[in-house]
């Protein structure tokens, strides 16, 4: 196991998302945050109270589980654990940020991307991650990535945030 | 899992798994596209022996809610009146490459019978006097979103114990999530040996209703099933009602916030009263609006079992 991220450097890279995110824009009260269970949730979190302190507006945050639109169902021995979808505002016509900890074959971001038109049309989605691991299957990217990190297949990556851990690391595992 | 043939060996971790995913599937059925692809390209067949109306178009619409293709199978229209034996339909249906039956049937135990010659995924809309699991995981599903917790819960059920399988697939299932259930029923429908044939020590026996119903948290009333009563279990009807129906003055011998349950169909005044049956306690409607949500739970915790892969994110 090998700590690649402590605690200061994922402060650090929120931090510099939330300003690139706060920059680009061009009506801040379009901004909407939605993170994907779990580890997108707890940083999309994050990257609210940073923007909103950037911006001076609310914005609004929401979660999203993507079980109901996996591809791999019918290939897995049991049923993914279903996580709560939490949205309370209508994304139609908002400029949504996609947020999940770790973008790996892109999969998860199609799952996501398919969820989300099934609850409106937004104006634009954008996607920001905190660690990009490469081996993508499907031609997605992220705008907003935290770092980028080569792997090999048969690592594991892990977001191990203080919501859930106790502390902010991110480390990788040979299998 | 592959099939869902019963409550009785339904693990207590399978069951939480099933109520915690209903919820999700709830929100799905309120927005305004009312449909996820988690189960496209998949067929499911409703065989129904049994008239059902309710049970039948549940699952038809959480299949349905799943993008599933459905085929409905009921018996006036099929060949099981020419002849056909059980296990021929079976081999029939199977060469269309199906993936789920979903089966009702006046016999206890076909179910079972079917999961063991079949590839197929078998869910179990109610076998004879034997077991109507996917009632009784709606029921647990809607005493959690009321009262926040099964555990430690006094739960009546009232009334046709002896014949109704929903009764007997709720005793299981609440039993197993920690509730304290009460039977409550005239003794002819609701004999001594019966407690003993559940093998659960908490199980209390009421054969006055006013006794079973004090300080109770559910109360689950039963159909009663005048399909059955040839061998006269009580005099009348109406003496039934006087008896044994919920009335707003027995109502109020159970908790103030108890909450009334009813699988349907209802005989209001044999029963149960109108007042009751409509009035703020009752649960009754939410129950048919969580049925569509377990069913389609109740289809994704099936997963066919494929070879498997591991937990892959990304």
């Amino acid at each position: 196991m090998k700590v690649i991220l402590g605690a200061e450097e994922i402060e650090r890279i929120l931090s510099r998302i939330a300003h690139e995110i706060a920059e680009k824009g061009r009506r801040a009260e379009d901004l909407c945050l939605i993170g994907i269970q779990r580890g997108g949730v707890y940083l999309a979190r994050r990257l609210q109270r940073l923007l909103e302190g950037i911006l001076k507006v609310p914005v609004p945050v929401g979660s999203l589980d993507i079980s109901f639109y996996r591809d791999d169902l019918s290939i897995r021995k049991e049923a993914p654990q279903v996580r709560k979808t939490d949205i309370s505002f209508d994304i139609t016509g908002k400029r949504v940020i996609l947020i999940d900890d770790v973008l790996f074959t892109g999969r998860s971001i199609r799952a996501a991307l398919d969820a989300l038109m099934d609850m409106g049309r937004p104006a634009e989605i954008e996607l920001a991650v905190l660690i990009d691991r490469g081996h993508r299957e499907l031609p997605i990217c992220a705008q907003y990535v935290g770092r980028n990190v080569p792997t090999s297949r048969d690592e594991r990556v892990e977001v191990r945030l203080v919501e859930e851990s106790g502390k902010d690391e991110v480390v990788i595992i040979k299998e | 899992m592959k099939h869902l043939l019963g409550t009785k060996d339904l693990s207590k971790e399978m069951i939480k798994k099933i109520l915690s995913s209903a919820g999700a599937f709830k929100d799905v059925l309120r927005r305004d596209i009312k449909k996820v692809p988690t189960l496209r390209g998949k067929t499911v067949v409703n065989l129904f022996f049994e008239p059902s109306t309710r049970t039948r178009t549940s699952f038809e619409l959480a299949e349905k809610r799943m993008s599933m293709d459905v085929l409905n199978f009921s018996v006036p229209a099929s060949a099981v009146v020419k002849g056909e034996s059980l296990l021929d339909t079976i081999r029939t249906i199977e060469s269309y490459e199906i993936d789920y039956i979903v089966i009702r049937h006046q016999s206890s135990g076909v179910p079972h019978f079917i999961a063991k010659h079949t590839k197929a995924s078998v869910i179990n809309a109610g076998d004879g006097m034997n077991e109507h699991p996917t009632q009784a995981l709606l029921d647990a599903f809607t005493i959690l979103e009321k009262k926040g917790r099964i555990e430690g819960l006094d739960i009546a059920i009232v009334g046709d114990i002896l014949h109704s399988r929903v009764a007997r697939s709720n005793i299981y299932c609440l039993s197993k999530l920690g509730a304290r259930l009460r039977l409550i029923g005239p003794p002819t429908l609701l004999p001594p040996a019966l407690k003993e044939a559940f093998g659960i020590s908490e199980l209390k026996v009421f054969y006055r209703i006013e006794e079973g119903l004090e300080g109770a948290d559910v109360i689950m009333m039963l159909r009663l099933q005048k399909e059955r009563q040839i061998r006269g279990f009580f005099p009348s009807e109406g003496e039934y009602f006087r008896f044994w129906g919920l009335t707003p003055e027995r109502l109020r011998l159970a908790k103030p916030d108890a909450i009334v349950m009813h699988p349907g169909p209802m005989n209001r005044g044999i029963e149960i009263s109108t007042e009751v049956a409509d009035g703020p306690q009752s649960a009754i409607l939410e129950q048919v609006t969580n049925g569509i949500a377990i069913r389609m739970a109740v289809l994704y915790a099936l997963q066919t079992e494929a070879q498997g892969v591991g937990e892959s994110s990304g």
